[in-house]
């Protein structure tokens, strides 16, 4: 498997708290990898620092062979590299459709076109293609802000999707949908990212998921990967499970 | 509610036959108006992606000044090559400050567009020789399309010919809100962080707006100067500019519409505040502000969305998106 992602001796402070330290890890093509921890063990500055929200004080970040330490957010997306946010960032005046086209505009490489229409029918087949596995289509034309919590956590990640990105990265892909919901969902993305090949990297707390999702995990503690591998073995750790429950 | 093509065309054929039914006061007013829709639409535009500008005197002024210097230097006659001309000076304006100013938001977009068309207003007051100073300029009965429009029906000429362009001017703004780049810049508004995570420049979109925004400007300048016949450096003063803004929020920037109804009330609201409280009229002015911002925040035009609107069933809470 090639190594699609990795990090070397990434490091990240603020202030004088160690965010991130010393992180090396490299992700395979295809793969799908849990990272778990407790709060502030450095989860989502990870997630920021790979996606280019956040530079690192050191390390570097290689992409497919190429190194985007540093790129900003814009390049990062454009090289193949998508995420979705702990806290949602959609479009929140617009219509569930009109968010996903818009990510499909930018994707086609239009969105700076100022003539034609965003809805054309191809986009708009698409845009319903794209919302159907999150049980969004029939909401399509709802403004964002009629959808519960649940549905604009799913829009959030759908965004993502739309991108058709390589890699992507996912900061608590289920918070705020409901545990019913929660498989479910699951098992659809991991089914599709599965047969587009894209490697998915996600945070998540809640350890069923982890477990039965992540082919792999990294075991997040004050700001070091404490652990990393099979989640079955690593989560057995006792020593894990202390750091991971806290 | 998009005003479907019918609606448009309807428009555009009640403005057709508008003078024969109204007396030529008002039809001197409807033509101000109209051409000022223009300016009020420009700031309507950068609304959309939650900008306000404070200077749009500027490219209104960079449009008519444009026409005023093409008559005196160059002797230009065509009202559609000067139309031409002041529109694309006053994009190359927006181009130019948009490199600077496109990279601000809020108060600070504001100001600096505020701050840039009062250095604007005392060039054209200083440099007095070019511009005629506190003067102004004459602008001169053009020619259209070669015609030189009859000095009787003067008023009534240059009233369809504002008609023509400013029609334009609402079609592409239509169309430019129904595109890409105008939902992104609807986008740009809701969440800057995620249009950057799209893989697009929120830099960008703003300063391809503002290009577009400064050239509706400039039009509207232009028109304005054609129908009023003469020019003052108060064209680029901040005041100037704040009415825009006042109009735009009077009739509403969201629906296409609202610019052209904001700019018409508040016309005729500044005429009829003039006659009847000469003294106080600015307070006559605040006052309708304050009514609109207290029961129509969404601005006049909201009044056809309350008539027409549907009520629509809340999704049950019991079934969660999926």
């Amino acid at each position: 498997m090639a190594t699609i992602l990795e990090t070397r001796a990434l490091t990240k402070s603020f202030g004088g708290v160690l965010a991130v330290g010393d992180v090396s890890v490299a992700v395979g093509e295809g793969e799908v990898v849990g990272i778990v921890g407790s709060n502030g063990a450095g989860k989502t500055t990870f997630v920021n620092l790979v996606t280019g929200y956040l530079k690192p004080d050191r390390g570097r970040i290689l992409y497919a062979g190429q190194d985007i330490t540093a790129h900003p957010p814009r390049q990062v997306t454009r090289l193949g590299i998508a995420r979705s946010f702990q806290i949602p960032q959609i479009y929140t005046s617009l219509t569930v459709l009109e968010n996903v086209l818009i990510a499909l505009a930018a994707r086609q490489g239009e969105g700076l076109r100022p003539w034609g229409p965003l809805f054309t029918r191809a986009r708009e087949a698409e845009g319903l293609r794209v919302l159907e596995p999150f049980g969004l289509a029939e909401h399509a034309s709802r403004p964002v802000s009629e959808l519960p919590e649940g549905g604009v956590k799913l829009l959030d990640v759908a965004l993502a999707g739309a991108l058709l990105p390589r890699v992507l990265l996912l900061d608590e892909p289920t918070s705020g949908v409901s545990s019913k919901e929660k498989f479910v969902v699951m098992d659809t993305l991991v089914r599709i990212l599965a047969e587009r090949g894209v490697t998915a990297i996600f945070v998540e707390h809640d350890m069923e998921v982890v477990t039965q999702y992540a082919g792999r995990i990294l075991v997040f503690h004050e700001g070091s990967v404490i652990a990393d591998g099979a989640p079955q073995v690593v989560l057995a750790d006792p020593e894990v499970r202390r750091a991971v429950i806290g | 509610m998009r005003p479907g093509p019918v609606l448009s065309l309807l428009a555009v054929a009640a403005f057709g036959v508008a003078p024969l039914l109204l007396p030529s006061w008002v039809m001197f007013l409807l033509t101000l108006a109209l051409a000022k829709s223009v300016v009020v639409l420009a700031i309507a535009l950068l609304l959309r992606g939650g900008l306000v500008s404070f200077g749009h005197g500027m490219f209104f002024a960079a449009g008519a000044y444009t026409v005023g210097l093409g008559m005196k230097w160059f002797g230009l006659q065509e009202a559609l090559v000067l139309a031409a001309l002041g529109v694309l000076v006053s994009a190359g304006v927006a181009a130019l400050l948009g490199l600077f100013i496109a990279r601000y938001r809020g108060i600070f977009f504001a100001m600096l567009n505020m701050a840039i068309s009062m250095v604007i207003y005392a060039l054209l007051l200083k440099l007095y020789w070019v511009t005629g100073g506190t003067d102004g300029l004459g602008i001169r009965t053009p020619t259209i399309l070669g015609i030189t429009p009859d000095r009787l029906n003067l008023r009534l000429v240059m009233y369809y010919f504002t008609l023509a362009l400013t029609a334009p001017a609402f079609y592409v703004v239509d169309r430019f809100w129904h595109s890409p780049l105008g939902f992104m810049l609807r986008a740009v508004r809701d969440n800057e962080v995620r249009v950057e995570y799209m893989g697009s420049s929120v830099g960008r979109v703003i300063y391809a707006s503002y290009i577009l925004s400064g050239a509706l400007g400039g039009l509207s300048g232009i028109l304005t100067g054609f129908s009023v016949g003469h020019i003052v450096p108060e064209l680029a003063y901040w005041t100037t500019s704040g009415e825009f803004v006042f109009a735009a929020i009077l009739g509403g920037a969201a629906r296409i519409p609202g610019p052209l109804v904001g700019s018409i009330s508040f016309e005729f609201l500044k005429s009829y505040a003039y006659k009847y409280a000469a003294y106080t009229w600015q307070m006559t002015l605040g006052v309708a502000m304050l009514l609109i911002i207290l029961f129509m925040p969404t601005g006049l035009w909201t009044i056809s969305e309350l008539l027409t609107r549907q009520v629509r069933p809340w999704p049950p809470s019991s079934k969660p998106a999926r």
